[in-house]
């Protein structure tokens, strides 16, 4: 991960902007990997501000998908601290800027969540599914939001 | 641009703490 993703210059900048980054190798600090139950390298946690964790990617991952990744993880923190429009915001540029990711699925799923939360309106939610089960019909997110397909 | 990577933990905690900011946690194998 860090020939390739941490030395990318917009990654830099967006981790050093968006965290406070911490690395640990398995040779020099194994107790950390028995704390936080990492079992397999690559592995990046993200954790609030009060330390506990909130998302984490096992593996490997090319460029464009660890960034749409890690911004999934930006807007998961921000959804659990109800920042609505923050989480809106980060999902759609998720969509937009990696429309191949394989995250875009989770990001439309929790983009339509984060509307529903913020103004109790559920009517965006049924065409939210079917647009999913037009784009991604296999995707887990898909059947997960079929429930509001009705 | 290249990132600052910490490795205190506690010291990273306290900091996120205070300045309400999340932490990113990169575990690895590569040889140092």
């Amino acid at each position: 991960m860090e020939a390739e993703s941490y030395s990318d210059p917009e990654i830099a900048e967006y981790i050093s902007q968006n965290f406070i980054p911490l690395t640990f190798n398995i040779k020099q600090k194994g107790p950390v990997f028995h704390q936080y139950n990492v079992l397999w390298t690559p592995t990046v946690l993200l954790l609030d501000s009060e330390g506990r964790e909130r998302y984490r990617s096992e593996g490997y991952l090319p460029r464009g998908e660890f960034f749409a990744r890690l911004l999934a993880g930006e807007a998961r923190l921000e959804f659990m601290q109800k920042r609505w429009s923050e989480a809106e915001r980060i999902n759609k540029q998720i969509v937009e800027r990696f429309p191949k990711s394989t995250a875009v699925p989770e990001a439309m799923y929790w983009a339509g969540v984060v509307r529903y939360k913020s103004t109790n309106d559920h009517s965006g939610l049924a065409p939210l599914a079917s647009d999913l089960k037009v784009k991604y019909p296999e995707s887990v997110w898909t059947k997960a939001a079929s429930v509001w397909a009705g | 641009m290249l990132v600052q990577w910490k490795d205190d933990l506690n010291a990273a905690l306290a900091e996120a703490k205070q300045s309400e900011k999340p932490l990113l946690l990169d575990f690895s194998a590569a040889p140092a």
